[in-house]
């Protein structure tokens, strides 16, 4: 039997993984990609809150958030897709036009 | 009895609204087949109630029919509810009737008139408004009525808006008369204030039980009186009555001669009890009536406009009313409204039916010797200026008589010789005008004669009934020295006018006064006859020798230079100054600078803006941060 603190520990290294990649990637897939993966990492700490306390609630939420995850992958992805479409290109740095 | 006479104004209200949404799409015809008609069923119903009121006995208190409640604010209520007794009988009668004439004829005059469903429908909803006026219960419901006319008025007056002139008349007409609102709405509320209810009933029980003391029930006739100048043309509020002229000429009938402007003398009536408690107001009311009388008649005497001569007139006769209710003889001014309603219609419908005629030609100085081109206006015409000049055996004579009579015989002798004064200028203006229009050399224009031509039936006809009426219309109220009972007018309004304490006048002393009356009419028409007929070169000769007088009285004493002056002027330099000074400077001034204090503002907040989407993010993140931190610490 793996101790739940490994489970936390692990989801944590995610996290983690998931923030750095966010900030040092600059096309938008791969930080979409980032962002699944921090989703990915609550997902982990949640079951491993449930396996380790009986507590079902978080087997709901972890549900719930898989749900929004794929909502939002779409909607991302299809984002993605316009802006490429607009400006040939899907690097963060060419999207300043909100710059003051 | 069966109560329709709730009924009576919502017959023409229907019609003006049917017209007003669907005017434009309805054939001519059978527009002016449903707005005379509307106007007609209400007379009906209006003779129908009247004949009902006739049986019933005189103990029988007015009827009332509360239709809803309208406004109810803590102990005060006013109800959507209806009076019907002898004097607002009287009224409806003369509203639906003469208004019923006018109708008709206007299906004649405005025939070519390119807005002839408008014009029927504000007719309509005059008429609506004016019966509102006269079978109100209560002064709320009344002022509904009274703002109505006004409205009515204001969008007839101005119904050719295309001429500035037309435009510009009817906003004077009901800027002048929001001024003497103002006066009404604060009667209106001093009564409420004091008396607790605006029914007509409250406040006569109010008055006999002691609730109003005298000095505020005066404050309350007065400002009252106040609205009544505004609306009837009094001095010195009398200045928009002329140029209401600018209207089509039935509207000048119908409104500025036989209806709306007897408002004010009707609303004077009914509130009676108030005005003879007061004991004050009385004097005061019958002193404007007597100077406007005469004030308006010197006006007419020298006005070249055919309907000018009639507006003044029309002041001036209403200065009559007025006396007639000062001196206490509210029944006598009511039966001179009555009259007059029947003999000034017909001078103005008359006087249309010559501007017709002469293709819109209403300077006098281009008629002349018309009496044999207009075969049915000029016989109801000389009908119409006879019975105001009070000549014997007219309406007129009877009406103007009365009041005369009981001015003389309340011992206001100043009251008196004002309104002889008065009555010889009104026999000269009426025969000058007569004599200038229909006899004489012809001066017309040539272009005019060419087209010159009778009136049609429909505009014939009218004239006729109403010519038929302001011969016969008087002998319903003869004189006393006829015998007590002979004033049948004035025994039937007793249930809401008290008679007036007795003059005690002798037999002989009446007799006295009524030659004077006699002479005093054909002493006006037989210096018109000389100044117009036999030496037409005396008038010039005195314009020649007081061309100072003359000036005066023909740029009508130069009241509204005054009022221009006085007011207008100086709130126009006035509103522009401020206008200058405060709104751009100070109005515009904050507005702009907080416009520009927000984008300078902005700018500076714009530059912690990089538009990178990491850079946010990492704000993002730091915030979550900290937040996490203060929770965690």
């Amino acid at each position: 039997m793996i101790p739940a603190s490994y489970f936390f520990l692990l989801s944590v290294i995610l996290f983690v993984l998931g923030i750095i990649a966010f900030f040092l990637k600059r096309d938008l897939i791969t930080q979409l990609m980032s962002v699944e993966i921090m989703l990915n990492a609550a997902n982990l700490a949640f079951l491993a809150l449930a396996k380790s306390s009986n507590f079902l609630d978080a087997q709901v939420i972890v549900f719930f958030i898989i749900t929004v995850a794929a909502a939002e992958a779409a909607i991302g992805l299809a984002i993605i897709m316009l802006i490429f479409r607009q400006k040939k290109s899907i690097k963060t740095e060419d999207m300043r036009s909100m710059k003051g | 009895m069966a109560e329709i006479f709730w009924l009576i104004p919502f017959v023409p209200a229907a019609s003006a609204l049917v017209l007003v949404l669907f005017g434009r799409r309805l054939p001519k015809r059978y527009v002016s087949f449903q707005a005379c008609g509307a106007v007609f069923v209400s007379f009906g119903l209006a003779a129908f109630s009247f004949l009902g009121l006739l049986n019933a006995s005189p103990e029988h208190g007015p009827l009332i029919k509360t239709l809803f409640s309208w406004i109810g604010v803590g102990a005060f209520k006013a109800g959507f509810s209806f009076q019907f007794d002898p004097l607002s009988a009287i009224m409806a009668l003369v509203v639906t009737g003469v208004g019923f004439l006018i109708h008709i004829y206007s299906v004649g005059y405005m025939s070519q008139d390119k807005g002839y469903a408008r014009y029927f429908a504000h007719l309509n909803l005059f008429t609506f408004a004016m019966l509102v006026l006269v079978l109100a219960s209560n002064m709320v419901l009344m002022f509904v009525g009274w703002e109505g006319v006004g409205l009515c008025s204001y969008l007839l007056i101005g119904f050719w808006f295309e001429k500035p002139s037309a435009a510009k008349a009817g906003m004077k007409a009901f800027i002048v008369n929001r001024i003497g609102d103002a006066g009404f709405v604060l009667g209106i509320l001093f009564l409420v204030m004091t008396v607790g209810s605006s029914e007509f009933s409250a406040i006569e029980a109010a008055i006999g039980n002691g609730l109003l003391s005298q000095g505020l029930a005066t404050l309350i006739a007065i400002l009252l009186f106040i609205g009544a100048c505004g609306k009837s043309a009094q001095l010195p509020l009398h200045v928009w009555l002329p140029d209401a002229m600018e209207g089509p000429t039935p509207v000048s009938a119908l409104i500025h001669a036989a209806t709306m402007v007897t408002a004010g003398v009707y609303m004077v009536a009914r509130l009676n009890v108030l005005y003879t408690f007061s004991g004050t107001v009385g004097p005061i009311v019958a002193l404007v009536g007597a100077l406007t009388a005469v004030f308006a008649a010197t006006m007419a005497l020298v006005q070249n406009d055919i309907k000018r001569v009639l507006a003044y007139s029309t002041i001036s006769q209403l200065g009559y009313m007025f006396i007639g209710c000062g001196v206490g003889a509210y029944a006598a001014g009511i039966f001179h409204l009555y009259t007059h309603a029947f003999f000034k219609s017909l001078l103005f419908l008359a006087a249309g039916s010559v501007i017709h005629a002469l293709s819109g030609e209403q300077d006098m100085r281009r008629m002349g010797g018309l009496k044999k081109y207009l075969p049915w206006t000029y016989p109801v015409f000389l009908v119409g200026a006879v019975a105001i000049a009070g000549v014997p055996f007219l309406s007129g004579f009877f009406s103007k008589d009365a009041i005369l009579t009981q001015a003389f015989g309340q011992r206001q002798y100043v009251i008196w010789v004002l309104g002889l004064a008065g009555a010889v200028m009104t026999a000269f203006y009426m025969f000058r005008l007569i004599f200038l229009t229909f006899y004489g050399g012809e001066r017309l224009d040539p272009e005019a004669k060419k087209h010159l031509h009778e009136s049609p039936k429909v505009m014939t006809v009218p004239l006729a009934i109403l010519a038929f009426f302001s011969i016969t219309a008087g002998y319903v109220g003869l004189p006393a020295v006829l015998g007590k009972k002979a004033d049948v007018f004035g025994r039937f309004l007793e249930p809401v006018i008290k008679p007036a304490a007795e003059g005690h006048l002798g037999l002989g002393t009446e007799w006295f006064l009524i030659l004077i009356s006699v002479v005093v009419a054909f002493l006006g028409i037989f210096i018109a006859h000389a100044f117009y007929l036999k030496k037409p070169g005396i008038p010039h000769g005195l314009v020649a020798r007081f061309p100072r007088f003359y000036k005066l009285l023909y740029n009508k004493y130069y009241v509204d230079e005054i009022y221009d002056g006085a007011v207008v002027n100086p709130l126009i330099t006035g509103s522009e100054w401020i206008y200058g000074h405060f709104d751009l400077k100070v109005i515009d001034g904050t507005v702009n600078s907080s416009a520009s204090a927000a984008g300078f503002f902005g700018k500076i907040l714009s530059y912690l803006q990089t538009g990178l989407v990491k850079d946010y993010a990492l704000i993002f993140l730091l915030g979550i941060v900290i937040f996490i931190g203060v929770l965690l610490f």
